[in-house]
């Protein structure tokens, strides 16, 4: 097995030499050298283990949780990364003397927009995605996760996956496909990893200890299946060279809009919702102590959000060339979606019911709350947005980046932040996180930037979109495209300021997860008077 | 007929009646008799020791 994975590397090696030396773009021949770097230190460092005997240890027991702590650090880790460019070009919007001349065309706000769309959704997320979805399906399976090492190549292979991506944006690799920039070599390895993660999630499912699968699993499932899916078909390309990064897209027009967006509509569907659901119906009820609040409502969320998601992409793409039928088609779905969104938020507020006084106390499960009100309220503005009334108002304007944000911040982001100050305490053994008022503190911080950052987009997204339509009694247009960018200034700053709130409670809870995982001492504060805890 | 014509006619009647049919049965499967038993020792699974893998398969006792 050694030397067949020697035989690997040592190929993989000598191909990217190759590609460094041909290459025929700057990202191609950075990306061969990177891959080359670590093929070939692979290679030594298997080398050097090779015939040395094997230390005969018994097979491993317990839960394999090494690999979920090294995902919670990742998800830390990349988080900071996207809040701290997201919150960098915020302000380049405001400031644009931000795209310093030294340092174009890499670190314009062109190129830095899709390395923070992607560092939140894909690294931030998807990390958050693969260490709880490892961490649940072997609590809720009762069974120590299937197949051995094979978790630890998803997790590198992730990572090497989003570096690829992220140097590729700056310097100039792109295929243009919004959440899907990545070009074709990147695809490809992406594709390789996700099968790995498959096999590893369906393996320990099928090796389950318990008779039935909870339905957090179905969820993830669902997620990891779909993303598959989705990846391949909205990635079917046809590289220009074997040595250069180039691709060309096999659908073209409208079929490639139409592909592109059923893509990415379903991404924030399965990967953003679906996914981020697992987590909800395992850490909800984990952290109030109770059961969901109705299983039988949970499999009705499950089943509709499975057969109406799919449907909803056209609403991206009202009045374009696309069919009418097939833009209403999205519109009715996305409108029909709303009722099962809300009534998987009901279900997991509603599990609360009899709890409801450790809100008082428990500041982690507040987070948790928030985080479902941001996903009923991010699931009725979608659906409504998705009108085609309100859409001709709405798209190109900033509302639609407010929603996204109170999506991704609101839900996303306050859940996965609950879910690392769940999983951070047990997976280092300590009784708890080591400050609870820090928790509060960021807490706030990042509802406060939330907040603004929603509200700021809101107002200048409709005001943009009135003042794009505006014409006066002789039917001309009174505002030129200028005049609505210098009107946008205050809510641009509002809004970067929101970001830096968001971004500096996110640090609070890295310096939180540092000093629990180094074992500090827990900070002990008597609780004020008028907060004792509930019997 | 060109192949866009046939499949389209098909996703428009059987496709999509054998779509509906089983969302359906799928949603009342989940109100048969007997559920709410089941589902409530479901619910439970979260809420077990989750420090260390179970020894002995639950998956045997009947009829999975």
């Amino acid at each position: 097995m050694n030397y067949f994975k020697l035989v690997i590397l040592a190929l993989v090696a000598l191909v990217a030499a190759m590609g460094v030396n041909w290459a025929h773009d700057l990202a191609y021949q950075v990306h061969a050298f990177l891959i080359m770097t670590v093929a070939a230190g692979m290679f030594v460092w298997i080398l050097r283990g090779i015939d040395e005997p094997v230390a005969t240890t018994a097979p491993a027991t317990g839960y394999a949780d090494e690999v979920i702590r090294a995902g919670v650090i990742a998800t830390a880790f990349w988080g900071i990364a996207g809040f701290l460019v997201g919150t960098f070009i915020a302000f380049q919007l405001a400031f644009p003397e931000l795209n310093f001349d030294w340092g174009q065309p890499f670190t314009n706000f062109g190129r830095l927009r899709p390395l923070h769309t992607s560092a939140v959704i894909f690294a931030f997320g998807g990390n958050a995605l693969i260490c709880t979805s490892f961490y649940v399906v072997q609590r809720t399976s009762s069974v120590r996760l299937f197949g051995g090492n094979l978790s630890w190549f998803v997790f590198w292979g992730y990572q090497l996956f989003i570096v690829l991506a992220a140097t590729g944006y700056l310097l100039g690799a792109t295929q243009s496909k919004e959440y899907a920039e990545p070009e074709w070599y990147v695809d490809i390895w992406l594709t390789i990893v996700w099968v790995a993660y498959l096999v590893v999630f369906l393996g320990t499912i099928f090796k389950r200890r318990e008779r039935h699968i909870y339905v957090a699993n179905w969820f993830y499932l669902s997620f990891i299946i779909t993303v598959a899916m989705l990846h391949i078909v909205n990635n079917l390309s046809i590289p220009v060279s074997f040595w250069g990064s180039k691709s060309v897209q096999v659908f073209s027009g409208v079929q490639d809009a139409m592909t592109q967006w059923w893509y990415g509509h379903n991404a924030v569907g399965f990967f953003l919702t679906a996914g981020f659901l697992g987590m909800m119906y395992y850490f909800v009820p984990k952290q109030a102590n109770r059961p969901v609040y109705s299983y039988k409502l949970s499999i009705i969320h499950f089943w509709s959000l499975i057969f109406l998601y799919i449907w909803a992409g056209p609403h991206h793409l009202h009045y374009t060339a696309l069919p009418d039928w097939a833009a209403t088609l999205g519109m009715v779905f996305s409108i029909v979606l709303w009722m099962p969104s809300w009534g998987g938020m009901i279900n997991g507020l509603m599990t609360l019911q009899g709890a409801w006084d450790k809100l008082r106390t428990d500041p982690v499960l507040r987070m948790f709350v928030i985080s479902l009100g941001f996903y009923g309220m991010s699931t009725f503005e979608g659906p409504m947005m998705s009108i085609r009334a309100v859409n001709s108002l709405s798209h190109y304007t900033d509302w639609t980046i407010g929603h996204v944000h109170s999506g991704a911040l609101g839900w996303n982001g306050m859940i996965t932040f609950g879910a690392l100050y769940f999983l951070t305490p047990k997976l280092w053994g300590r009784e708890k996180m080591h400050s609870m008022s820090a928790i509060s503190w960021h807490f706030w911080l990042a509802t406060i930037g939330i907040v603004l950052y929603a509200a700021s987009m809101w107002v200048t997204g409709i005001m943009e979109g009135l003042m794009w339509r505006e014409v006066d009694d002789q039917g001309f247009l009174v505002n030129s495209f200028a005049d609505t960018v210098a009107a946008k200034f205050p809510m641009y700053v509002v809004r970067g300021i929101g970001g830096v709130l968001y971004l500096s409670g996110a640090l609070i809870m890295v310096w939180n997860m540092w000093m629990t995982i180094r074992g500090a001492k827990p900070v002990t504060t008597a609780l004020p008077s008028n907060a004792t805890p509930a019997e | 007929m060109n192949t866009y014509s046939i499949l389209r006619e098909l996703a428009d009647s059987w496709v999509l009646l054998a779509m509906f049919t089983f969302f359906a049965c799928v949603i009342l499967w989940a109100y048969r008799p007997g559920s709410s038993d089941v589902y409530k020792s479901v619910a439970n699974i979260p809420l077990g020791d989750d420090t260390k893998p179970k020894t002995t398969s639950a998956k045997g006792d009947d009829h999975v």
